[in-house]
C-alpha cells in the first residue's frame, strides 16, 4: 500500500477501514541468504538498503524483542553531519543526504525536519577549533556556517551570552541539520524491507552461532537453529554479549547515556541547541517538550538506566546557556546503552570468521548514522568489499594505528 | 551508587573517577615475545561483562587511592571493594 494525501482522503472518506499492518508477522525459514541479528534502526535500514539497492531479498531481520525496542526508540532524535576527520565525516555527509530523501525514498512520514544544529563556542581557542571543523565539513560536500555572538543574539535572544564563567562568543551552524521522528525511522525501513520480501521475526533471541571450520553457516535462536550464508551482527548495546557467543571480544565498552523530556511549551527553540564548554544538548519536539541529554554516567553499564549526579550536571550545564528553561518541569528521563568504542568512531567490518559481519560501536552517535550505516553496511554484505565513505571503519584499525578519534581521548571509552 | 570505601567507609561514587575493568591491573610483560598483540589487547580489546565485573575506581575527591570494586553491571549493585594495592600485590604486582 502507498502512502499519499489521495489515500488519507479516500480512507477517512471510507471510515478508516482499509488500512492493514505494514509488516507481516513470519515464522522463521529453515534458510537465508542473508541474516541481520538486531531489528533497530541499523539493522532494519541494512535490511532495507540490502533489498532494494542490492536485490538481495531472502533476508531475515532477527529481533529479541520487538523492532526499534533499542536505541532508535531511546535517543534524542539529532541528525547532523558535522565531524572532522577524514575517516568519519564524508560517512556521516553520506548519511545526511540519505536523511534529506529518505521519506520519498520509503514513502513514509519520518518527519525529517532540517531545523539546524547550531554548536556554541566560549573562548577564542574554541573558534579556532570550530572554524577548523567548518572547513573539514566544506571538504567532504557539508555545510557549515559561522555566526559570531551578535548574529547569534538576534536569531536566538534567549541564550545567556554574559555568563560570568562561560560567556557566548559565537557559534558553528548546520544548518542542514536537525531532528527526526525516530520510532517512525524503524517503521519506515522495516515497512519498506517487508514490502521487498525480507522477512522480519521479532521475538527471536540469537543465542549462538553455528561456526564450521571458521565460516558461519547461521545461527541458534530461541525460535530454532535457521541457516545462512551471511550473518551479520547489528546489535549495538549489545555487541559483546552477541559476539562473545562466536567467541570474539570486542574494542567496545557498554555504558548508559540518560535523556531527558520536559512537559509540553509554547515553541522557543527553533533547532538544536548545543553547550560548548559542557555537556548538554537540546531541541523542541513537535509536540513541545525541551528533549535534552549530556554525558555518560560514565561507568560499564548494561541497566537502561542512569544515576542522579548526571541529571544535575546536565542541567546545569542547560542552565549555563539558557536560564529559560530552568522552570520547566522534567516530564521524563531514560538511560540506552551505548557500544563505546576505544577511539570514539564505530565499526563497520567483516570479521576474523567468514560469513560473519559486524557493525557496531556507534558510542552516542548511532541515530544520526542509521541511514549511512544501513547502506554501508549493505554494501559491505553484498559485494563483500567496503563502501569508500566507511573504508576506515575497521576493527583492526588500532592494531594498526588508524585510530579515528574526534576528540583526542586515548582508548577510554567513557570520555568519548 | 555508593562505594564503601575499606579505609573512609561509605562514599558516593560521584566522588571517583572511573577507570574499567580491573584487568588493567596486569600490565603485559614489554620483554616478551608476543608484547605488541598483548599490549594491542590490553591497550584496546575487552571482555565488557553483563554482571558481576572487577573494575578500578580512583578516589579522586578523597584520598586518592585506587580501589577495585566488585559491581554488577546490570544491577549496579556494588558487593565488595577493595584496596588495588593489595588486589595488584595478590597478583604478584609490585612485590
Amino acid at each position: 500500500m502507498r502512502y499519499s494525501a489521495l489515500r488519507i482522503l479516500k480512507e477517512g472518506l471510507t471510515g478508516n477501514k482499509g488500512w492493514k499492518p505494514v509488516w507481516r508477522e513470519p515464522e522463521p525459514k529453515a534458510e537465508y541468504d542473508v541474516i541481520i541479528i538486531g531489528g533497530g534502526g541499523h539493522g532494519l535500514a541494512t535490511a532495507y538498503y540490502l533489498a532494494k539497492e542490492h536485490g538481495i531479498t531472502n533476508v531475515a531481520v532477527l529481533e529479541k524483542g520487538w523492532i526499534g525496542s533499542g536505541n532508535v526508540g531511546r535517543n534524542t532524535t539529532i541528525i547532523r553531519s558535522n565531524y572532522l576527520l577524514p575517516g568519519n565525516e564524508p560517512f556521516y555527509e553520506l548519511s545526511l543526504k540519505l536523511w534529506e530523501g529518505l521519506e520519498q525514498d520509503f514513502n513514509y512520514n519520518a518527519m525529517v525536519s532540517q531545523r539546524s544544529i547550531l554548536n556554541l563556542l566560549h573562548s577564542d581557542a574554541q573558534r579556532d577549533a570550530f572554524i577548523r571543523r567548518g572547513n573539514a565539513m566544506f571538504l567532504a560536500g557539508a555545510d557549515a556556517e559561522y555566526a559570531t555572538a551578535e548574529q547569534l543574539r538576534a536569531e536566538l535572544p534567549f541564550l545567556d551570552y554574559d555568563n560570568a564563567r562561560f560567556p557566548i562568543k559565537g557559534g558553528l551552524f548546520q544548518r542542514r541539520g536537525g531532528t527526526v521522528r525516530h520510532d517512525a525511522v524503524a517503521w519506515g525501513y522495516a515497512r519498506g524491507a517487508d514490502s521487498r520480501g525480507v522477512d522480519i521475526i521479532q521475538n527471536c533471541e540469537v543465542t549462538g552461532f553455528d561456526i564450521e571450520n571458521g565460516v558461519c553457516r547461521g545461527v541458534q535462536t530461541s525460535r530454532g537453529s535457521i541457516r545462512a550464508k551471511k550473518v551479520a551482527m547489528c546489535v549495538a548495546g549489545s555487541s559483546s554479549r552477541v559476539a562473545a557467543t562466536a567467541g570474539m571480544r570486542l574494542p567496545i565498552e557498554s555504558h548508559v547515556l540518560q535523556a531527558f523530556v520536559t512537559e509540553g511549551l509554547k515553541p522557543v527553540i527553533p533547532g538544536v541547541i548545543t553547550f560548548g564548554a559542557g555537556h548538554f544538548y537540546v531541541s523542541q519536539s513537535d509536540k513541545g517538550g525541551l528533549v535534552f541529554g549530556g554525558d555518560l554516567d560514565g561507568y560499564n553499564s548494561y541497566a537502561q538506566r542512569g544515576n542522579l549526579p548526571v541529571i544535575e550536571d546536565v542541567a546545569e550545564g542547560g542552565m549555563a546557556i539558557m536560564p529559560i528553561i530552568g522552570r520547566a518541569r522534567l516530564l521524563r528521563s531514560w538511560g540506552g546503552i551505548m557500544d563505546m568504542s576505544m577511539d570514539g568512531s564505530p565499526y563497520i567490518d567483516k570479521t576474523h570468521i567468514d560469513g560473519l559481519y559486524f557493525n557496531g560501536g556507534w558510542c552516542y552517535g548511532g541515530f544520526k548514522a542509521t541511514p549511512g550505516s544501513g547502506w554501508c553496511y549493505a554494501h559491505l554484505i553484498a559485494k563483500d568489499a567496503p563502501h569508500p565513505v566507511a573504508a576506515e571503519m575497521r576493527l583492526d584499525r588500532f592494531k594498526r594505528g588508524h585510530i579515528i578519534d574526534e576528540k583526542g581521548q586515548g582508548n577510554q571509552p567513557n570520555l568519548h | 551508587m555508593i562505594i564503601n570505601h575499606p579505609l573512609l567507609g561509605p562514599r558516593d561514587a560521584a566522588e571517583f573517577i572511573y577507570l574499567g575493568d580491573a584487568c588493567l591491573i596486569d600490565r603485559p610483560d614489554w620483554e616478551a615475545e608476543d608484547a605488541a598483540e598483548k599490549f594491542h589487547e590490553y591497550g584496546y580489546i575487552r571482555d565488557n561483562i553483563a554482571g558481576k565485573m572487577q573494575e578500578l575506581w580512583y578516589h579522586e575527591q578523597g584520598d586518592r587511592s585506587w580501589l577495585v570494586v566488585t559491581r554488577d553491571t546490570i544491577t549496579h549493585e556494588i558487593t565488595d571493594v577493595e584496596m588495588a594495592r593489595d588486589v595488584a600485590r595478590a597478583r604478584g604486582r609490585s612485590k
